[in-house]
């Protein structure tokens, strides 16, 4: 049987203990142990930004990410993202301008886009472009995206 | 004459958020692989490490006994063909006797875990013949040693042969003053979306099925349960839940739902199919790999005279839509111009690869590259600019192409007009600097194949069901499939319209073929058209309950009654009425909730020879798009700065939803124009991955403005067409074009990389040719 130790970290807030071996990446531990779904699985292989999630505040893939190295340390997700009621101005804006159109990359895309604006609260659209060239998007073209992120950013100026 | 001025509506033309939209921006949206049965197993499939094989035996007591496995499933024992068009079923759910590419599906198991499940499948052993590859649809043209499937044509691996002759095209050519022929060569591409397939299947005790799968096409999927399991339609049930993305890949029924399903019902336990992406890759049915030869005669006034277009296009393993996508490749070349003239001889060929199928704006897309290219030549031999060229050939409305295609509304010559005006055509058409250059591209596409793929038994191509009960919630139940592309909220925001209500009071019902009145499902951009006339059917005769029972409330007669914001009053006094709730609880009284049925069927159209129907629509969009290009010569880069679309989608009803497809089919177009390839060894797909399958970045994209210009169509609901599909054909023509005004290079071999740029250059150079200077 493999090594199943008990992983403890904070997950949106709230500290966790939870078996995981050592071969297990972050993503598994968060959709098929932890029942956090709305991080999503689009590659597996670090390529599409789709399960993007913050650990100790900076956008990461949780596909390439094993589980063990996030011990003591703090993960978000698009989960603790969330407000209880409503949306962040960057979820609204999403919806306002259209940047979601399937919507399974767009996980991804608001949890990058929160750490940028957290970091940088005034981007140039550059910034924006660079902090999201690793997600990927089929739907929009990006452009809505990009869009969307600049409305937030100037929303909460 | 009378002129009449268009209506406006309260929420339709304007831009409309996605209903779900923030359910998808908070993760909550759910899509297949969220859901999680109690008891769940995992299923696996072993795929074909041979591109072509026979499978002498399989030996899988091995994998059977292997503890924490369920089922372990091989061919023969669900061996019923099936595909997605009834006159072509070539796949069976798991390889039987021959597996016919690499990634071929040749066993499956069920088994507690994914480890078990991988061990499993180790254990199987296979004893094969090895047969001949045929990874060039060159060699299956001519008969072969072994045929890839019985059905190929006296003994080729030919899948589909189109010979279509109208007008007289020798004579045409003969008295032609000019004629140009391009012969175009264009890698497959794939759909690329970010969710991959996904299915789960539970077997109960009653004796029913239930599949939940990542599906364009919900009916297609439960046909085909039904034809393989051998179980009713009525014992199977079907839903759909989020879908992240399809264009055309997830609008076949796919062997894996099948096989998923059989597992289920083999275990008695739920089974969950998980993709991985090297799994959907070698699923593809992504645009064909083609090589097309176009061939154009233009009089002395510069008016088209014939068309000659042949087409070789590699089909991959399985037939999927490819009867369809060897006609499109002719026939969608019948606008948007008139041509009188026009012979075609296409072909699809089998071949032992990862089948091509469906992909956005399938069968219009390579055809219209050739196109457009050879019109852009011989603008430039004629002496004429490449906009009025097309101007002078545009179909007019109310037209009939001489294949017998019928041409209601089309805007096309605005959309000339716009593109023109809004890009600064006339001030850098060969005027801008070597390396920079301006190219126009055309295109036009079905609003909707006007011919379903079922016609038995005979039924609408859509219905729409609505019911509200006393809470004034108005639930929508329709089997169109929204894949992102907003057709949830399109549906909504129709019934809203017709009954004057708050868009929140209509609640859009998940797929689920138990209560969903059968819709044909997303493909072939018929969503708006068909499912919008059929909603819109339904909100009008739940409004006539209403307004009779508000006529009787107010002792008024009904034809005095309109229908107000979340109210029913006389016309043009909001005073004496009522409010929707009151309307709706005098019109429950007597019947308790109401519901209402509303559907859409084709009238019929095109000509009576073989194969008439194909490309009938009853409508199309038309488009016509500059594209703004830097190329840098020393290394060959290629950068796409802006892109002007004009597009006649009739009434864009979400202005949000049309310019949100415009720029997405922006960005695949330019994924196909500039880089993307499905690259192959041989038969062997070997970047099967979005590491190496280069889908562009968000720093590749150019600006986009977009140039709506459509008049309302007569036949579409409140006057749309499609906009789904159309907008990604244009756009590859124009890059093409503005790459021969920056450099003076004819690109037909598509993607268009840095290193085909600089031999280009080289060859250009090496003939003696100068371009503005270089």
């Amino acid at each position: 049987m493999p090594s199943r130790e008990l992983l403890n970290f904070q997950l949106n807030g709230h500290p966790v203990s939870t078996p995981c071996e050592a071969s297990r990446v972050l993503l598994d531990l968060l959709r098929e142990d932890l029942s956090l779904t709305g991080t999503k699985r689009g590659c597996d292989l670090g390529t599409c930004g789709c399960c993007a999630v913050l650990v100790d505040g900076r956008p990461t893939l949780s596909c390439l990410t094993l589980g063990r190295l996030v011990e003591g340390r703090s993960v978000t997700t698009i989960e603790g993202i969330t407000p209880a009621q409503g949306l962040t101005p960057v979820q609204r804006a999403f919806v306002e301008l259209g940047a979601t159109q399937c919507g399974f990359c767009t996980p991804g895309f608001i949890v990058t886009a929160t750490a940028l604006l957290r970091d940088h609260p005034h981007p140039s659209h550059d910034e924006v472009v660079r902090a999201v060239a690793g997600n990927l998007c089929r739907c929009t073209g990006y452009l809505r995206i990009v869009a969307a992120i600049e409305k937030a950013a100037e929303e909460s100026a | 004459m009378a002129t009449t001025t268009p209506p406006s509506y309260r929420l339709l033309g304007g831009p409309i958020p996605y209903i779900e939209g923030p359910l998808k921006v908070t993760g909550r949206a759910e899509y297949t692989d969220d859901i999680k049965r109690p008891g769940q197993l995992v299923g696996r499939l072993l795929r074909s490490p041979w591109p072509h094989a026979r499978l002498k035996s399989i030996d899988v007591r091995e994998a059977r006994a292997t503890p924490g496995v369920f089922a372990v499933l091989t061919g023969e024992k669900y061996p019923i063909p099936f595909g997605v068009l009834p006159i072509t079923h070539d796949e069976t759910a798991i390889a039987v006797d021959k597996a016919r590419y690499i990634g071929d599906i040749i066993a499956a198991v069920a088994a507690s875990d994914e480890r078990t499940a991988e061990a499993a499948l180790a254990k199987i052993r296979f004893e094969v013949d090895a047969l001949p590859e045929y990874a060039d649809p060159r060699g299956g043209v001519d008969r072969v040693a072994e045929p890839i499937h019985a059905r190929g044509l006296n003994g080729t691996n030919i899948q589909k042969e189109v010979v279509q002759h109208f007008g007289d095209v020798d004579a045409a050519f003969a008295r032609a003053a000019v004629s140009v022929r391009v012969r175009g060569t264009f890698a497959g591409v794939t759909h690329g979306f970010t969710e991959p397939m996904a299915t789960i299947a539970e077997a109960t005790p009653d004796g029913r099925l239930t599949v939940w799968s990542a599906t364009q096409v919900p009916h297609y999927l439960h046909r085909s349960l039904s034809e393989v399991l051998g179980l009713p339609m009525h014992r199977i049930r079907v839903i759909k839940p989020e879908v992240g993305g399809g264009f055309g890949g997830k609008s076949d029924p796919l062997p894996h739902e099948i096989v998923c399903a059989a597992l289920a019902l083999e275990t008695g336990r739920p089974v969950k199919i998980l993709f991985d992406r090297e799994d959907v890759f070698y699923t593809n049915h992504g645009r064909h790999p083609t090589q097309n030869d176009v061939r154009i005669a233009l009089d002395g006034d510069g008016r088209i005279l014939a068309y000659d277009i042949e087409a070789l296009i590699d089909g991959g393993a399985w037939s999927s839509f490819g009867t369809v996508t060897t006609y499109y490749n002719g026939v969608l070349g019948m606008g948007p111009y008139r041509v009188p003239n026009f012979r075609y001889k296409g072909r699809r060929v089998y071949t032992t690869k990862p089948p091509s199928g469906a992909m956005r704006a399938h069968g219009g897309t390579n055809l219209r590259y050739t196109i457009e290219v050879a019109l852009d030549e011989l603008a430039e031999r004629t002496g004429r600019d490449p906009f009025d060229l097309r101007r002078e050939n545009a179909l007019p409305p109310n037209s009939r192409t001489v294949n017998e295609f019928l041409i209601t509304s089309t805007s096309f010559v605005a959309c000339l007009a716009a593109a023109r005006k809004a890009s600064g055509w006339d001030a850098k058409f060969r005027k801008l600097p070597f390396g920079r250059g301006v190219g126009l591209g055309c295109g036009f596409y079905i609003s909707g194949s006007n011919s379903p793929i079922h016609f038995t038994p005979k039924m609408p191509q859509s219905t729409v069901h609505l019911k509200v009960d006393m809470d004034g919630g108005i639930a929508v139940h329709s089997m169109q499939a929204d894949i992102g592309q907003g057709s949830n909220t399109l549906l909504a925001a129709i019934v809203a319209e017709v009954l004057g209500v708050d868009l929140a009071r209509v609640h859009v019902q998940r797929v689920d073929s138990d209560v969903s009145p059968i819709d044909l499902g997303s493909y072939s951009s018929r969503v708006t058209f068909m499912m919008g006339n059929a909603a819109r059917a339904a909100a009008e005769q739940l409004k006539a309950q209403l307004v009779r029972a508000a006529a009787e409330r107010l002792q008024l007669p009904a034809e005095e009654l309109e229908v107000g914001y979340e109210r029913i009053h006389r016309r043009g006094d909001p005073t004496t009425g009522l409010s929707f709730l009151e309307a709706l609880h005098a019109a429950m009284e007597p019947v308790g909730a109401l519901t209402a049925s509303g559907s859409y069927q084709t009238k019929a159209v095109g000509g009576s020879f073989k194969g008439a129907r194909a490309g009938t629509a009853p409508a199309y969009s038309f488009a016509a798009y500059v594209a703004e290009t830097e190329v840098d010569v020393e290394t060959g880069e290629i950068h796409v700065e802006k892109i002007w679309a004009a597009f006649d989608c009739g009434r864009a009803l979400n202005r949000l939803a049309v310019e949100g497809q415009i720029e997405g089919s922006i960005h695949m177009g330019l994924g196909q124009v500039l880089g993307e390839s499905m690259n192959y060894r041989g038969a062997r797909l070997f970047n099967p991955s979005l590491l190496e399958y280069k889908i562009p970045m968000p720093q590749q994209m150019p600006e986009v403005e977009i140039l709506l210009v459509g008049a309302d169509d007569p036949e579409g609901p409140f006057g749309a067409k499609e906009a789904g599909e159309g907008p990604l054909i244009a756009t590859l023509p124009a890059v093409g074009n503005a790459l021969y005004d920056a450099i003076g290079v004819r690109f037909t071999e598509l993607p268009i990389t840095p290193d085909r740029v600089l031999r280009g250059l080289d060859r250009r150079r090496a003939e003696g040719r100068v371009w503005k200077g270089d």
